[in-house]
This record gives structure tokens, sequence and C-alpha cells, in this order.
């Protein structure tokens, strides 16, 4: 309903903001019912009302806040080193910030390997997810799409530290096979060139199927969601018109949870760029540069401050690591604005 | 065009529930069939089974004939997909594809059949959306989302995507009820204008409307709570409003029902 002055009961109501005008018989007796103003104060609100507007502006001015404060408290930190960095921050690709008299750190390789990672595990994750959710919603008969779904959500719920062993441990192994002969056949193109690394497996190739795997449920259960709310009225129309199984999806389904599909993977993506453990067990440390091969070592924002903050003993070298924080949360940040663009663009959901 | 229907022995069921008990009937074609009854009594159900979009719901299923010019489209060989290209349905509620215009909405169902020239596209367009009585309204606006027209018109847009590829006949599931008395009369008019060339089964609440625009009716009813629905009657459409055979046809009509 339009938002009028709430709860007043007078029959007048009904018609919401539409009519101006007072109706004779439906005002209140002794004063003539004031003009709406949509959120305006000026109309008597019932407390509960207030109370409740109260809360829910609170917590939304809570988040923002909060978003405002952790940017803060990062640039605050982030500042001191990079003032006192010898090397360029943003083309540099060595990282060294354990010497605070000697700072040394560049954001280049980690940024590359972190988005290498993540748009690999983002190219493997999408297709599947986008497949498993049309079959939960549209082939697969109740009974099996139910629990097909819970296995599918309870992959979310294994640990990633879980996902880091079997990664190394388990998969690296399986995959290596694939993994060389990548490189013989297409080690011409730079992403399957011979990496790096010498330790078999410990690279992006392996960490970025790992990742695929633990930001699958994310993309699923929202696009199935998605999926599962188009219309019957839609799906109906195109049936009656003789679509068969494949173009009812194409014509209702996949229009109607395009949007949310690009969200989902978008809150995948997001997941991936700040993965750590995983990564952390999985990537090879190596001194070497990056050269863009899936098969190379290295770390990634959130595994290289894992791996090193330990150490950590001043709040120069701690505010070195903190700058490529910041960098991260920047780059979340740029990517939910890409989705929202992208959702805005492919026109709203009817 | 317009070919015949006839149901023969036609029993309906969802899983194990009897839905419709024993349907034969026959409708000719170029002539409105309407079928008239309380709710639950099956009209709707009987009207989906006759372009095979009952069994898209799991465990529907039907048994008996219903023959299209003499072929059963229920035959072991017959494509439902294909059925349902040839006999075309209007739903309760407006349902125009949201994310299409107005035109792609209208020549959807030419485009599944895999028939792709601008021209042609354009020219059937027009001459379905003339043939719904939406042309004069819309022919400035085709690229435009179909979810913006009134719901009157938005029917009147599916009418025009249901004949845009000529069906052999015409179903229509209540297609008024969610209409104004205005939009209703519009549809009304066009329905007696489509039957010249169309075979034409609606499903209405309305007995005013049955007898206005239908050459026979049919009515249904539960012989009791929990039993399965059953053609009561069929005949001419005046015969069955002044002078029914069945006194429960009687009953309904003048309103003496229960």
């Amino acid at each position: 309903m339009t938002d009028g002055p709430a709860g007043t009961g007078e029959p007048g109501d009904r018609w919401g903001g539409s009519v101006s005008a007072p109706v004779p018989e439906a005002g209140i007796p002794t004063e003539p019912r004031p003009p709406d103003e949509g959120t305006s104060g000026a109309t008597f609100v019932q407390r509960g009302d207030r109370i409740f507007r109260f809360l829910a502006t609170g917590s939304g001015a809570f988040v923002v806040a909060l978003i405002g404060a952790i940017g803060l408290f990062l640039l605050i930190q982030a500042v001191p080193p990079l003032l006192q960095n010898n090397a360029d921050f943003l083309t540099s690709r060595q990282f060294e910030a354990g010497d605070p008299n000697n700072l040394h750190f560049g954001i280049l390789d980690l940024l590359l390997v972190t988005v290498e990672v993540s748009l690999f595990a983002l190219v493997l994750a999408m297709p599947i997810g986008l497949g498993i959710a049309l079959f939960l919603t549209q082939y697969a008969p109740a009974r099996v799409a139910r629990p097909f779904g819970y296995l599918v959500d309870l992959l979310a719920a294994v640990p990633s530290i879980i996902f880091g062993l079997w990664g190394l441990f388990v998969l690296a192994p399986v995959i290596q096979p694939f993994a060389l002969w990548l490189q013989d056949n297409l080690g011409w193109f730079f992403l399957f060139s011979p990496g790096n690394v010498q330790i078999a497996g410990a690279t992006v190739f392996t960490a970025g199927i790992v990742l695929a795997v633990m930001i699958l449920p994310i993309i699923t259960a929202i696009s199935r969601e998605v999926f599962a709310r188009t219309p019957r009225a839609h799906i109906e129309a195109a049936l009656a018109l003789g679509a068969t199984k494949w173009e009812v999806v194409r014509m209702t389904v996949w229009p109607f949870g395009r949007a949310g599909y690009v969200s989902a993977s978008m809150l995948g993506l997001g997941r991936a760029l700040g993965e750590t453990i995983a990564l952390m067990i999985i990537l090879a440390a190596t001194p070497a540069i990056f050269t863009g091969s899936l098969f190379d070592g290295g770390a990634t924002f959130a595994s290289k401050i894992a791996l090193s903050f330990a150490e950590l003993n001043n709040n120069l070298s701690a505010g070195a690591f903190i700058a490529a924080g910041l960098v991260l949360f920047v780059l979340t940040f740029l990517v939910n604005a890409a989705a929202r663009w992208v959702i805005a663009r492919s026109g709203a959901k009817a | 065009m317009a070919k015949r229907l006839d149901l023969k022995d036609v029993d309906i069921y969802y899983g194990k529930f009897h839905a419709v008990d024993s349907v034969s009937l026959a409708v000719p074609p170029r002539s409105v069939t309407a079928f008239i009854g309380p709710s639950g009594c099956g009209k709707s159900t009987v009207l989906r089974t006759l372009n095979r979009m009952h069994e898209v719901i799991p465990g529907a299923r039907v048994d008996g004939e219903i023959l299209l010019d003499g072929e059963n489209i229920y035959g072991p060989s017959v494509d439902p997909v294909s059925v349902r290209r040839t006999i075309g349905m209007v739903f309760q509620r407006p349902n125009p594809f949201p994310t299409m215009s107005i035109r792609d909405n209208v020549v959807a169902g030419l485009k599944l059949q895999g028939r792709k020239g601008k021209k042609e596209l354009d020219e059937v367009a027009e001459r379905a959306l003339r043939g719904a009585n939406l042309w004069n309204e819309v022919k400035d606006r085709l690229a435009k989302p179909g979810g913006g027209l009134s719901g009157g018109q938005q029917q009147r847009l599916c009418i025009a995507r249901a004949i845009a590829v000529q069906p052999d006949v015409l179903l229509m599931d209540e297609p008024c009820s969610a209409l104004d008395p205005i939009s209703t009369l519009a549809i009304e008019d066009l329905i007696s204008e489509l039957k010249a060339d169309y075979t034409i089964v609606i499903v209405t609440h309305n007995m005013q409307q049955a007898a206005r625009v239908s050459d026979q009716t049919a009515f249904f009813n539960l012989r009791a709570t929990g039993e399965p629905g059953r053609l009561v009657e069929i005949d001419d459409t005046p015969k069955m409003f002044s002078n029914p055979t069945e006194q429960a046809t009687e009953d309904y009509i003048s309103g003496r029902f229960g």
C-alpha cells in the first residue's frame, strides 16, 4: 500500500494516497484529514510503528557506519607504511615488509594471483552451478530434488581447512596428469605454460578447482531459489505454445532468473576473493615472479596476510599488510558494484 | 485449420484421485462450446486434457480417446509438444512473457516452430493483433514490453499470441474472470468473430457469458463431494438455458443449486 498516515482506521484509508480531496462522509468529524506527505512525522503515528521505524533505520545506519569504520581503520593503518615504502605499492611484485626500516612491498602479484584464481574458480563453477540449479528446479522429480539440494548445501558447511587439505593431498595428485597434458599441448598459451614452482599441484590450477567447489553451493543455492520462483503462469504460457522443456527454460525461467544468477555468481566471486585458509594450504610460496600461468604458485591477498601476520612485531610491518587488505576490500567492493551494474542493465525482474 | 474434437470415455486422474469420470462429447469445427459448472467439477481439468496440458502436473494421467479430426492426440506416437502447437490456449490470468516486447510475445509460438524471417513475423504479428482487436491500440509501441498494457489488453495480447500460429482449436480457461466488464465485452465480441475461423472451447463461471458467446453448452457437476466430476449434459445453448433435459442443469442455471 502507499505510505499514508497509517492505522487511523477511517474508511477513507482504503484509497491510500491516491485521493487528495477529502471524502465528505468518510473524514473524521472534527478536523479535515491532512494531506499525505509520505513519511512526514506531522501526522499521528502509532507508538509501535515509531519504535519499529527507529529499529529499522538504526539497523540500516549501523551497517553503513560499520563499513565506513572498517574502511577508515584500514586506511589509517595503511598510510604510515605506505609513506615509508621503498617500492611502488601498486606495480612492485615483491612484498617484503618484515623489516620496518626497509619496507619494500608491492601488491601486483598478490592482485594478479587473487584475481586469476578467483576468476578461474568462477569460470568453472558458474556453468556447473547453473546446470545444478536448473536440474533441481526444472528437471529433477521432487523426490530427488530435495535431498540433492540438501547435499549441495552441505558443501557450504564443509570447513575450508578440509577443502585445503583435500585439495593438496587428494585432488592435486589426481589432476596432475591432466595438468601436465595441458602444459604439453597448450603450453604456448600463457595460462597453461609451465609454472614457477616445483611442488606438483601446489598451483593456482588446483586452488582454483578447490575454490570452484567451495563457491558452487553459493551459486547453486541462490540460483535455485530464483529459478524456482518463476511464475507458473509464464511456464504454462510457454508450454501451451508448444515449447519443449528446454524452450520453457529459455523463454521463461532464464529471463526471469538471469539477474539472480549473476548476483549469485558475484557473491561466489566475493567469497573466492576473500578465501584464505584453503589457498594458504594449497598454494606453494615462491620468491619467483607470477607469470600468469595457472601452474604458478604464489599467494593471494588473504593467504599472504594469513601466512605472514603471526610473525609481525611492529605497527609498520602490520600496516603494510593492512594496506594489502585495503586493496582486497576495494576489490570486493568493485566486484559488488559491477554485479549491481549488470543486474540493473539486464532489466528489472517482473 | 478449425478441426473438430471428439472425446470418447475420457477419465482423468491426479495420481490416484479420479477427477473426472467418463466424459464423451463432440466439438464441431467453427463453433463455440462453453463448459459451465460449479467450482471443482472438473471443467478446467477437461479443458486442459484437450491440449495435453493436464499431464504437466506430476502423476496426472488420462484414459480414453480425444480425437482431433479423427486422430487420437493421446496416441502412442504423438508428441504432446506438437499437440500444443496446434491447439492454442488462453489462461484465466493474462500471462504475456514479461521480458518480451508486444511483437515478440505475439510471434513467440512461431519462433518456437523455427520461423525466423523478420518480414514474415511482422506480418503475422500484425494479422494476429488485428485478429485480436488490439492492433490499433498497440501499433505504435510494438517494441515495448507486453506487461505495460492494461489487463484487458494483455488478455487480448495472449489471444493474439495463441491465434498467431493459426491453431486447429482454441481453448480458453475463464479468459474474462480477471477482467473488468468493458474488457470482458471486448473479449466476448472477439470470441464471436474468431468463431468464423477457429474451433473454440471456453470454460466460464459466468452463465450469461456462456449464453452470449456459445453455440453449445456442456454442464459439469459432481455427484457428491469426493466423487469424480462428470458431464451432466451437453446441448445447444438456447435449449440448455431455456429447457434443459436434466433437472440438475435446470437447478444450476436458475440458481437453485445445492
